[in-house]
């Protein structure tokens, strides 16, 4: 039936969704209804789904549409719009970074997470579908409703940000 | 540190795997000469590798799992409910029937028991047949008005059986027909009462074979009389017995 197949297809993604869940609200507890929200949604939606697409993909766009709905996310999504126009004064501080530092930081996975939670949730969110779930530009694309262009333009900010993140944190301890 | 005009996009998309292969190898060329991109492209690995761990970073309670996984599971919706309660139905008629079925098991093994009890007080008795004769003849019709029913016998002769004779007994508190059939050194009883009640009850509508204490028994219904076919022969001399009975008895 639809529903063993669905329980089949759906369940080897919880590991994942979950994570992911607990990486956007940053807590554990709005995690979890987002991950049930998640799954029931999917369920009720799985006759929609055509079978042979990519069910990863649309699951973690149920996820994130879903977040979307949460005050976390109407708050993230207020800053959405800005972002492509945005002008990012962190290109040039990520530039100051000497690879050396930037290498001896990022091998300390503390000061990474901390960097990624202190990042923009769509920044958040593409760096973790880019690097954490292997997605491709297409994957991402879907998951967040956008042109592939726009994916690896926010990407690309996303891991500057990042990266200015990591230097500011640096440049604190340094000092 | 040289500047370079390299977009940064492209080489972020190169190390994702996203560029064609035409434009991977220039850039791989120019990567051999530029330091700042080959810095940067180092940045991008580090960070990546760094960023794996976080993959890992939160792990669902069991709980939360079970939750989910019942959530999805192929089950109907109130399940939980129902379920138990008509778990409780299935376990409670269950219980009524094992109680039942052991109830009719002990009375059909005490009538099994009283039936090869009576087989074998006949055998031990000396005065074993209150007629005596081989011709069914002569046994069938001394039965009348001793039992309030009737039943056939077959023709013996020429077969493997010898019609030894016959008695009257009380089975349950019933009167009761007693044949005694010989096949070889054997001797085989045919019992013959009225279906009735707790007794009848006990045994199957059907024929049934079954062995207690050594005794094969046949036992079958017909037309409300309750035979049985009891001996120490091998089970297939009992059951063509019964069968050459049932022919006669249809």
């Amino acid at each position: 039936m639809d529903r063993a197949f669905f329980e089949q297809l759906a369940m080897p993604l919880f590991d994942q969704l979950y994570n992911h869940a607990c990486w956007l609200t940053g807590d554990r507890v709005d995690a979890e209804d987002l991950v049930q929200e998640t799954y029931a949604k999917a369920l009720k939606g799985f006759g929609s789904f055509a079978e042979g697409t990519n069910l990863r993909a649309w699951m973690f766009r149920i996820l994130r549409n879903t977040f979307m709905t949460t005050k976390t996310g109407l708050a993230a999504r207020n800053t959405e719009y800005l972002e492509d126009d945005e002008v990012l004064s962190d290109r040039v501080m990520a530039h100051a970074i000497t690879p050396e530092l930037l290498l001896l930081r990022s091998q300390n996975e503390q000061a990474v997470f901390a960097a990624l939670e202190s990042l923009p949730v769509n920044y958040r969110q593409i760096i973790l579908l880019s690097e954490v779930e292997e997605m491709s530009y297409r994957e991402i694309a879907e998951v967040l409703d956008v042109p592939v262009g726009t994916v690896m333009s926010r990407l690309s900010r996303a891991r500057s940000g990042l990266r200015a993140l990591l230097g500011t944190n640096v440049g604190q301890e340094v000092r | 540190m040289t500047v370079c005009e390299q977009d940064h996009e492209m080489l972020a998309a190169y190390l994702d795997g996203e560029i064609p292969s035409d434009r991977a190898a220039m850039l791989e060329e120019h990567l051999r000469t530029c330091t700042a991109c080959a810095a940067e492209v180092a940045n991008l690995l580090s960070v990546r590798r760094t960023m794996r761990v976080a993959r890992t970073r939160f792990t669902p309670s069991a709980d939360f799992r079970r939750k989910i996984q019942s959530q999805v599971a192929p089950r109907r919706p109130g399940f939980r409910v129902f379920g138990s309660l008509s778990l409780a139905v299935a376990a409670l008629a269950m219980l009524v029937l094992v109680i039942f079925w052991m109830r009719q098991g002990t009375v059909r093994a005490d009538a099994y028991r009283e039936v090869a009890d009576l087989h074998v007080g006949d055998l031990a008795s000396v005065n074993p047949y209150d007629v005596i004769s081989s011709d069914r003849h002569t046994v069938k019709p001394w039965f009348q008005g001793r039992i309030p029913f009737a039943f056939n016998l077959p023709e013996f002769a020429g077969t493997e059986f010898t019609l030894l004779g016959g008695r009257l007994i009380y089975l349950h508190q019933q009167p009761a027909a007693q044949v005694v059939v010989g096949m070889g050194q054997h001797k085989i009883s045919i019992l013959i009462l009225q279906e009735s009640g707790v007794f009848g009850s006990a045994f199957p509508v059907s024929e049934r074979a079954d062995t207690k204490s050594a005794f094969n028994i046949e036992t079958w219904n017909s037309q409300g009389l309750r035979f049985f076919v009891i001996g120490d022969a091998e089970k297939a001399g009992i059951q063509r017995l019964a069968q050459f009975l049932q022919s006669a008895n249809p």
